[in-house]
Formats: C-alpha cells, sequence, structure tokens
C-alpha cells in the first residue's frame, strides 16, 4: 500500500508537475488542510517567552514557507506528510514514543555500540532526558574561563548581553528566502547552541554539542549559531555515532558559522539519524579574510538526506576545505555533498568525498563552486570517489561549476568504483573472512575522514562501518 | 605418497570455459622445496592461485589436499588459517589501511602466532630489520607506493610472520629487479632456517634458486605438468631453455 503510494507520487515527479498538482493527488482522501499557521507559530513564540523581533522573524518566514514549492530536484520526499507538517512542528502532541515502538534494529545498534542503558531511552526519544547535565557544565565553564560563551540558544536569547548578537547572525546567512525548509525552521524552530568565541581565543579542545549532552539541540529543529571572532580558533563536534530515533521523522535544523579575520573553525559531524528520518539540514559558513572552515562530515543514517554544507568566503585568502563521508545502505538515498562561494581575490577551497552505498542504496554526491568577478587568483579543487559494494546500489556525482573570473583555477576528479575482487582475495588468502576483507577495504577507503576525527570518533566511525558491512556478504 | 603435505590430483581448472590447468598432479612432502618451472602462459601462476583458492578460476576436476585436511571445497581464508600461504607476484595495494593494522589483523586469532601488542610490535620490527626494510613502511598504507622490492619485503615479511606450514612463492615475473631477487631469497632462507618451511616456487627465473637447495623440478608446459627431476634439471634449462619440454608436450 505505501509501496503505491510512493510509486505514484515518484511518477508524479517524473512529469515534473507543479506542487499544486501533487497537493490535489493526496488532498483526494478527504483530510482537512492541516498547514502551519500564525497561531502556531505564535505559540511557539510565546512558550519560549521570546522577545518581540523574533517572533517577527518567524511570522515572516513562515509566509515565505506557505508560499514555496517543495523541492523536486532531489531525492523524492513524498513519504513526509507536507500536508500535516503541524504534526512535526508540535512537539508535545503524542511526539513521545514509547520503548516498545523503537525499531528493533536501533535497539541492536545501542547494544552492539555499547551505548550506556542510561543514554538509551534518551537517544530513542523515549524517556527523560539523558543525565549529561554535568558533563555539559563542566566543559561550559571551563570554556567560559577563557571568555567562551557556550549555551543553549533559547538561553542566550533571553541574557540581554548576547541578544543583540544573536539578532545581528539569526538566519543572515541562511535566510528563509534560500529554500522551503530553511523558511520552515525559521518559523519553528526550537532549540541548539549558540557559541562565541572572542577575538584571539584558541581553544585548544573540541567542544561537543550532541544530543548526549545538549537536550536542547536534540529536537528536530535545532538552531546552531557560531561566531569565531578575528584571529580565534575552534574545534566544534556536532553529532553522534548512536542511532537517533524520533517519531516524527522530520529533521530540519540549520547552522551558521561566523568566521572572522584569520580566525579558524573546524566543524566535525557524525550524522547517524535512524533510517526512517528526512533529513533536511542546512549549514552554512562565512569567512571574512584569511578565515578558514573546515568541515569534517560523516553522514551514515537517514531515510533521506539532502546535506550540502555550504561556504562564503567572503575575504581575501580565505580557506574553506571540506571532507565528507556517506554511507548509503538500503532504503537509503543520501544526496550530499558541498557548495563553496569564492567571493573575494586568492581565496581557496577544497572539496573531498568518498561515498559508499550498498544493498540497493541510493548515494549522489552534488557539489557547486561558483567563483564570482571577485574571485581574482582564487582556486578550486573538488574531487570525489565513490564505492559500490554490489550491483543493486547506485552511486552518482554531480559536481556544478560556475566560474566568472579568469585567474581562477579549478580542478575536478571523479572516480566510482567496486571493491576489486583482487583485494578480496589477497586479504582473504591471509586468513581473513571475506567480510572482514571488505570491511577493511571500506574503512581503508574511509580512512581520509576517519583520520581527521577525533579518536574517539573515529573508533566510533569504524565501528559503524562494521556494522553496516555485517552481513554485507552473500 | 600420501605423506605429502601438498598433493594435488587431476587438477583442471579455468576462467569462462577456457582451460588454463590440464589434469595436474604434483605433490610436495613436508620440508622440501620444491620448483614449478615452464615458460609463459604455461598456467604456472594459476595453479599457485587455485591451490589457494581464488574464486576467479572455476576447478572442473581433482582435489587438493593439505596436511591431511580435502581443502578443494574450502574458502581462501580456512586454506590459510590451516597453513597454507601464496606470496603474490603483484601483490594488492589498499589505500587507507597501515601496514601495521594489516599485519594485526592478519595474525588476529590464530594460535601460537597471535600475540600481545607489546610484543607484536617488536616481532614487526625485527622482521623488518631482518628483511632491511625501513620501518617507516609499517606505518604507510598497505602497498600504496611501494616500489617493486619493498613489496615483496612485505610478502616475505608475512611469510614470516605466519610461519605457515607451506608458501607457495609465486615469482613469475619477478627475476626483472636484481633488489626484489635478493629480498626474496633472503627470505626463503629465513623461512626455511626459523620454520623448518616446506616451499613451491614458482619461476622461470633460475637465479632466484641459486642459494635454494631444491629438492624437486616440476615443468609446466600448456597447463600440464610434462616433466619432473631433480636440481639438475634447472642447469639443464638454463642451459637449454623449455623447447624441449615444448616439443615433447605438442608431439603428445
Amino acid at each position: 500500500m505505501e509501496q503505491d503510494t510512493k510509486k505514484k507520487r515518484s511518477q508524479v515527479d517524473d512529469i515534473d508537475r507543479s506542487m499544486y498538482d501533487f497537493i490535489k493527488d493526496e488532498s483526494g482522501q478527504e483530510h482537512l488542510e492541516a498547514g502551519l499557521t500564525p497561531e502556531i507559530v505564535r505559540e511557539i513564540s510565546e512558550k519560549k517567552d521570546e522577545p518581540e523581533w523574533m517572533l517577527e522573524k518567524r511570522l515572516k518566514a513562515l509566509d515565505i514557507y506557505n508560499g514555496f514549492p517543495i523541492p523536486d530536484w532531489g531525492p523524492s520526499i513524498a513519504g513526509l506528510d507536507m500536508d500535516n507538517i503541524v504534526t512535526y512542528v508540535k512537539p508535545e502532541t503524542d511526539q513521545q514514543a514509547s520503548w516498545e515502538d523503537v525499531p528493533e534494529d536501533i535497539k541492536d545498534t545501542f547494544d552492539r555500540l555499547g551505548i550506556p542503558e542510561a543514554e538509551r531511552s534518551y537517544l530513542a526519544g523515549v524517556g527523560a532526558q539523558y543525565d549529561s547535565e554535568l558533563v555539559y557544565h563542566s566543559m561550559q565553564d571551563s570554556a567560559a574561563q577563557m571568555g567562551i560563551v557556550y549555551s543553549g540558544i533559547e538561553e542566550a536569547l533571553h541574557d540581554e548581553k548576547w541578544e543583540g548578537i544573536i539578532h545581528d547572525h539569526f538566519m543572515t546567512l541562511i535566510p528563509p528566502t534560500d529554500h522551503k525548509f530553511a523558511a520552515l525552521h525559521g518559523a519553528v524552530w526550537s532549540g541548539g547552541s549558540f557559541v562565541y568565541v572572542p577575538k584571539g581565543v584558541k581553544l585548544d579542545y573540541p567542544l561537543q554539542s550532541y544530543f548526549r549532552l545538549n537536550a536542547r539541540g536534540a529536537g528536530q529543529f535545532e538552531h546552531t549559531l557560531i561566531i569565531v571572532e578575528d584571529d580565534a580558533d575552534l574545534h566544534f563536534i556536532e553529532g553522534c555515532s548512536a542511532p537517533k530515533y524520533n517519531v516524527a521523522n522530520l529533521h530540519a535544523g540549520a547552522v551558521e558559522l561566523f568566521i572572522g579575520k584569520n580566525a579558524h573553525l573546524r566543524y566535525s559531524t557524525i550524522e547517524n539519524w535512524s533510517k526512517n528520518m528526512y533529513n533536511l539540514n542546512t549549514k552554512r559558513a562565512i569567512c571574512d579574510e584569511g578565515g578558514d572552515i573546515e568541515w569534517i562530515s560523516g553522514s551514515f543514517g537517514s531515510h533521506v538526506g539532502y546535506l550540502y554544507p555550504m561556504s562564503v568566503l567572503n575575504g581575501r585568502k580565505a580557506r574553506s576545505s571540506f571532507n565528507g563521508i556517506t554511507f548509503a545502505g538500503a532504503g537509503q538515498n543520501l544526496d550530499t555533498g558541498c557548495k563553496v562561494v569564492l567571493n573575494a581575490p586568492q581565496t581557496s577551497a577544497s572539496v573531498e568525498t568518498k561515498s559508499i552505498s550498498k544493498d540497493g542504496g541510493v548515494s549522489t554526491f552534488r557539489s557547486s563552486v561558483v567563483a564570482t568577478p571577485k574571485a581574482k587568483d582564487s582556486a578550486a579543487t573538488v574531487s570525489c570517489a565513490s564505492l559500490m559494494l554490489d550491483d543493486r546500489s547506485r552511486s552518482d556525482t554531480i559536481p556544478a561549476m560556475d566560474i566568472r573570473c579568469k585567474s581562477v583555477s579549478v580542478g575536478h576528479e571523479a572516480t566510482i568504483g567496486r571493491i576489486g575482487d583482487d583485494k578480496v582475495f589477497y586479504l582473504m588468502s591471509r586468513g581473513m573472512s571475506e567480510e572482514e576483507a571488505r570491511t577493511m577495504i571500506v574503512n581503508g577507503f574511509a580512512d581520509p575522514v576517519s583520520k581527521e576525527l577525533p579518536l574517539e570518533y573515529a573508533v566510533e566511525m569504524n565501528n559503524l562501518i562494521k556494522l553496516e558491512m555485517e552481513g554485507a556478504i552473500g | 605418497m600420501s605423506e605429502a603435505l601438498l598433493s594435488i590430483r587431476g587438477l583442471s581448472a579455468g576462467v569462462d570455459d577456457k582451460q588454463i590447468l590440464d589434469t595436474v598432479n604434483l605433490e610436495v612432502p613436508a620440508g622440501e622445496v620444491h620448483v614449478l618451472m615452464g615458460p609463459n602462459g604455461a598456467g604456472k601462476s594459476t595453479l599457485g592461485h587455485v591451490v589457494m583458492g581464488e574464486p576467479t578460476y572455476e576447478m572442473t576436476s581433482g582435489t587438493i589436499e593439505f596436511d591431511g585436511q580435502d581443502i578443494t571445497e574450502l574458502s581462501p581464508d580456512k586454506r590459510s588459517r590451516a597453513g597454507l600461504f601464496l606470496s603474490f607476484q603483484a601483490p594488492v595495494e589498499i589505500p587507507g589501511v597501515p601496514l601495521t593494522s594489516f599485519l594485526r589483523a592478519i595474525i588476529s586469532g590464530r594460535e601460537g602466532i597471535d600475540m600481545k601488542r607489546k610484543e607484536f610490535r617488536k616481532r614487526v620490527r625485527a622482521l623488518a630489520d631482518e628483511l632491511e626494510m625501513d620501518r617507516v613502511y609499517l606505518d604507510r598504507e598497505l602497498g600504496v607506493g611501494f616500489s617493486g622490492g619493498e613489496k615483496k619485503k612485505v610478502e616475505m615479511l608475512q611469510l614470516l610472520l605466519l610461519q605457515p606450514k607451506l608458501a607457495i612463492l609465486d615469482e613469475t615475473d619477478s627475476g626483472l629487479d636484481v633488489d626484489a631477487l635478493s629480498v626474496v631469497s633472503h627470505g626463503m632462507e629465513a623461512y626455511q632456517r626459523q620454520c623448518n618451511g616446506t616451499l613451491l616456487v614458482i619461476t622461470h627465473n633460475t637465479r632466484i634458486l641459486e642459494h635454494l637447495d631444491v629438492d624437486r623440478v616440476h615443468v609446466m608446459v600448456k597447463g600440464r605438468v610434462v616433466a619432473e627431476g631433480d636440481a639438475s634439471m634447472i642447469a639443464d634449462i638454463d642451459a637449454n631453455g623449455f623447447e624441449q619440454f615444448e616439443q615433447a608436450a605438442s608431439a603428445e
């Protein structure tokens, strides 16, 4: 039955009808239009006791949201109940799952990743929040000693010292006009992190904000705002190797990163949403002169993912590097990549991605490099390598380049391959089982990303790959 | 004859209906050094790979017995764990996997060979020194950017680390590089000395055999073993080549 509707919808997608047809198609069933209303948005804002300007931003975003078509250029999101978007938005209404409802494969993965009992119910979205306040606060305290602010964004919004700064930055980098889900985010965002690193301050350990640590960031529409002032340095980690389960299967968060002159930010993510999730997250960084943004990104979870962290290089000699890996297994369609805008002289960007697909999974690499006329003597390289583990899986590469400046040098390289039988035989001839051999090859393939991660995350990622590879044979 | 460590009987094999090996019979008793020689394309290398269980080749008849066990149906990893080793003519590269991690993985769970981390590091370093391999290679990605000689060193290092009961060395083309040659010679010597090993050396280059005390020579032409004899055959082949055997084979 579900298959049927999906098929029907994708056929509609194929002939590229407008969203109105799309909706009509669905509303053939008699159900009430349960769209987002200003009242709902007001209610959210009121509950958070927000400043008036934030409510206005929300309402403006709502307007934009309602006027936007559903994107039709990527993997199908027909499985989302767009007519009933309210169910994703109102967190108190029957969103709480019970432990019995948590899918077996997730419970199983908790076991095998060795996730502590206390964390499981939290990660599974069923229970009281995992008691990590202590860890969180000690991290907060030690950062504070250096003058760094690290808090929940809603908390910071209530602090008059930070309200102005948030006002000046919030959704300026990702305006609600960007796309439908950015607009949705702007209207209903909730929770997330705020980090402010003052001029010249360099933190020598990573700040971590993820489901295990920051309850406020656990939702579907969390907003992360990080400001790294001139000459400052930060490594921020967002993510978790354990699958995060949510009854509501839409994630439309936003991450806005502001990097000052000669400042450096490394933003690492391991995303492993449960495999019913539509992950439509937007991440963006802007770099001033000599600023440096490094993205490290691992995408393992979700049913459908649209994820393209973007760097806007706005000052001379600003740099961006993106190092990502995407693993699409059965039932997953992950459309990932990176966007870069070279908008100043002597900027440079490198995009390096790896993608793995297996058991019918679809992995698409999509990138966009834009060099404006201001990008004199800039350079960009894009390289992506894809590995398909069987004949049923799919891998595509869609790199776009728009170069409007003569002195820009660009390079692109793409390889799509399979695991060589000769390699598997070699490893097996040394005593490894076929599964061990393939896992070793895949882990090696992922190595350029995992070696960029802090050790404990690299270990977790390797374990994840191992889990994904189990039973991949035969 | 059943005391032979490796015993190949009536083995035929090929790829996609193309027969490469034709009823091959060959026995290697424990502790001996055998050489399999023959002109290019005779199927020597294929025999080594078939004995190791490479799935590319389909075995159409025959049996392979090893150490008293019929291994004909076993997968390559099981053959390896039974004590069989194949040194590759052209070892593969596995990007992203450091040599040390790879070595650690291949000894893991092997009785009498698996060891504690510290001991392992010591052992691997000692073997690298013995094979005159720069230790920096231990942290490099397996095979990636290694020269022919370095790749051979890695093969020999594995041979000495795994201490198999029987090692098949596929040296079909390696005679070209003097450095690689001496690495293999050295590895074979060490293997015999340390493990009292049994060897089946596949080659058409007799120089590799100079330092070896060869017990028996098998000559393969067009997928068949057409002649066998003692070490004196090597000098004969050196002087006269394989022509005599090729003529005999086509006369059949």
